[in-house]
């Protein structure tokens, strides 16, 4: 059963080395690259299962699976760990990215034109699923390093390929930031292991505790600086809405949805593990309450779609450290739950915004109109994830977002206070996607403005869609309906993640045993 | 918790400072040369949080007492090689912005350009240093909404001066 644990990460990596080998054909790439992603979805379901039950691992009564890599055990070894929470996320992930990989290949980004097949694409995207799975996974703080590392790295392919010169400034502004933050990252390592002399995190997770609170405390704002680069917060998120938005539909799209996910994750795992307060942390909720109100406003100002989009995932990154800024069980459990919602939903919508900018030709919002009445499937594929991004009910938006409002209330004053931002940043979301709606599906029609560069297959161009970009999209909206349907069960597990994670007891039994 | 000599802390805070100093230039080259000197001293930092140095571990040639803590060590190397590794790549993002746009400049982000417009008074996207190749950014549609105003303006002007 543990050893299930490893091939989240062992599958994509020897998938990308096969798309290498058959580099030739790109029939064969396609095929490994679904195969691949659909079996690691089967076994972050199974991995969920094995975590939230309990007993299906080998020897321990319930809890998270644990791996010893090369059979050295914690602290000395390095463990792969799949809680609740990783394997929850995982699973998600992994789902997503297959959709997103379907929508890809039929737009035609995964091989240069008609006749010669990518040899770049598809190795990449599966290295980038290898370093978001190992990051998910992994119980140790170098390795997450590592993780990061792969996963940037296969990132920073996937922002410059085919550049030209527009593309190049923005792929230029990201590949500079990430590497910013990851040398802050190195740094905030070393001086971890300087002052504790281990990088395991449930190891940490004692030794941490022990340190005099000067030094705990500016551990864990290096930590949240690190991370919260890449989770693009506020004042740290203006690389953001620069770059994601020149990208391809489907990049963005990945992007959107994972990578800044992966930080959340990471300041979810080392603020409840490594370095847990005592009650609501104040810097958090004002960390939380800026990225809300300034991601929400600056989306407001925007007329080129994928800006607003991109300053949309800055504002929702907002109430997921809200919740981890609560950091009781269950704002930890409302974080989780939104992470889960907001992975599927940001992505669906910039594959959306992918669709519409080939129609229309253009990113620009003032210059689409009628597209409702011209093409009644994408105006349907846009207002369910929007109305989901804004929390109306039933969706899983505003399940999501009970969740979150819930944990608010029920924590002190403060908490209380920012669950108000929590509701205002979510009325400014419905006020953007309203806007969106009304100008580019109701209104005059306008004729779709000529391709600029057909043979640039990358970014905009007019009528060159095909089914499959439909489903794919139609598939994830699916699975964010699957969520709101699912949502007793889901947050159940979520809440049981939550206690778990502010007991902190579950993990490190497991890991140092 | 370990100690390190004054020297070190001198040449770890001059890598940094000089790091960040140069991470804050225009030039990419010199951005490149910022990184470079910064993974330097972030893996320095690496190496001497292992402690102070002592004998080889492992190979058998001395006791265990007098061993090296071999862990950052090992860090080290693989941040070496990442830092390495992505030093290169983005040496070659920067040869090809020079082929593209015949310079190397990080240019300002769009959001900024649109903000320099409206302060001008002709409200010309156009950068001191170059421009043209904003043409085909696809937000730039969006950006050239904003010298409608200041358009509007000087031709409001023009009729005056030819009266006179």
């Amino acid at each position: 059963m543990s050893t299930l644990v490893t091939l989240p990460v062992l599958l994509p990596i020897l998938g990308a080395a096969l798309t290498v080998i058959f580099a030739r054909s790109a029939r064969v790439q396609r095929l490994i690259g679904i195969v691949v992603l659909a079996a690691v979805s089967a076994v972050a379901a199974v991995l969920l299962v094995a975590a939230d039950r309990g007993g299906v691992a080998d020897h321990q009564q319930s809890g998270p699976v644990v791996v010893e890599l090369g059979g050295w055990p914690a602290p000395v070894g390095i463990v792969l760990v799949a809680d609740r929470l990783s394997a929850l996320l995982l699973l998600i992930s992994t789902v997503v990215t297959l959709a997103v990989l379907v929508y890809a290949i039929d737009q035609r980004i995964s091989d240069y034109g008609r006749d010669t097949a990518s040899t770049t694409f598809h190795p990449i995207f599966l290295l980038l699923s290898t370093g978001v799975s190992l990051a998910y996974l992994t119980g140790d703080l170098f390795s997450l390093f590592v993780a990061f590392e792969i996963m940037l790295a296969a990132s920073y392919v996937l922002i410059t390929r085919r550049t030209n010169a527009s593309r190049i400034r923005s792929g230029m502004t990201y590949v500079i930031i990430s590497l910013t933050s990851s040398l802050l990252f190195l740094t905030t390592i070393a001086l971890v292991y300087a002052s504790t002399g281990t990088v395991n995190l449930a190891d940490l997770a004692g030794k941490v505790a022990a340190l005099p609170p000067g030094l705990r405390t500016l551990l864990s704002m290096l930590v949240i600086v690190t991370f919260g680069i890449k989770a693009a917060m506020v004042p740290l998120h203006f690389w953001l809405p620069d770059s994601y938005p020149n990208a391809p539909a489907p990049v963005t799209a990945l992007f959107a949805g994972l990578l800044t996910k992966v930080g959340i994750y990471a300041l979810l795992r080392t603020q409840t593990l490594v370095f847990p307060g005592d009650g609501p942390s104040a810097v958090l909720l004002v960390l939380a309450v800026l990225t809300m109100v300034v991601g929400a406003l600056g989306a407001l100002a925007q007329n080129d779609l994928n800006r607003l989009l991109s300053f949309l995932l800055v504002s929702h990154i907002g109430f997921m450290l809200f919740g981890l800024a609560v950091h009781d069980p269950h704002g930890v459990a409302g974080t989780a739950l939104y992470v889960v919602h907001h992975i599927t939903v940001q992505a669906t919508l910039f594959l959306v915004s992918g669709l519409i900018t080939r129609r229309t030709g253009t990113v620009s919002i003032d210059q689409m109109g009628g597209l409702a009445r011209r093409s009644p499937i994408l105006a349907i594929l846009f207002a369910v994830p929007a109305l989901t991004l804004a929390g109306i009910p039933p969706t899983s938006g505003f399940v999501a977002k009970l969740a979150l409002l819930q944990a608010g209330a029920g924590g002190t004053v403060g908490t209380a206070v920012v669950a108000g931002f929590v509701v205002l940043a979510s009325l400014l979301t419905l006020w953007a996607v309203a806007r969106v709606w009304l100008r580019v599906f109701w209104g005059a029609e306008k004729e779709p403005l000529p391709d600029a560069d057909p043979t640039d297959e990358l970014v905009v161009g007019t009528a060159k869609t095909s089914q499959p970009m439909y489903w794919a999209t139609a598939a994830l909206i699916a699975v964010s309906i699957g969520i709101a349907a699912a949502a007793g069960p889901l947050s159940a597990v979520t809440e049981r993640a939550g206690t778990d994670l502010i007991a902190r007891v579950p993990y490190l039994e497991a890991v140092l045993g | 918790m370990t100690t390190i000599n004054l020297a070190m802390a001198v040449v770890l805070a001059v890598l940094y400072s000089v790091g960040f100093y140069l991470l804050l230039q225009r030039s990419l080259m010199r951005i490149l040369i910022g990184i470079v000197v910064l993974g330097h001293g972030a893996n320095l930092l690496l190496q001497l949080a292992g402690g102070p140095p002592a004998r080889a571990p492992v190979l058998g040639t001395a006791l265990p007492e007098e061993f090296a803590d071999p862990l950052p060590q090992a860090l080290a190397l693989t941040a070496i090689v990442i830092t390495f590794a992505l030093t290169t790549y983005l040496l070659a993002l920067g040869y090809r912005s020079w082929v593209l746009t015949g310079h190397d400049e990080v240019q300002d982000d769009l959001e900024d350009r649109r903000i320099a417009a409206t302060d001008r008074p002709d409200g010309s996207m156009e950068e001191d240093t170059e421009g043209g190749d904003d043409g085909e950014d696809p937000g730039s549609a969006a950006a050239s909404n904003e010298p409608v105003e200041s358009e509007s303006e000087s031709d409001s002007t023009e009729p005056a001066e030819s009266a006179r």
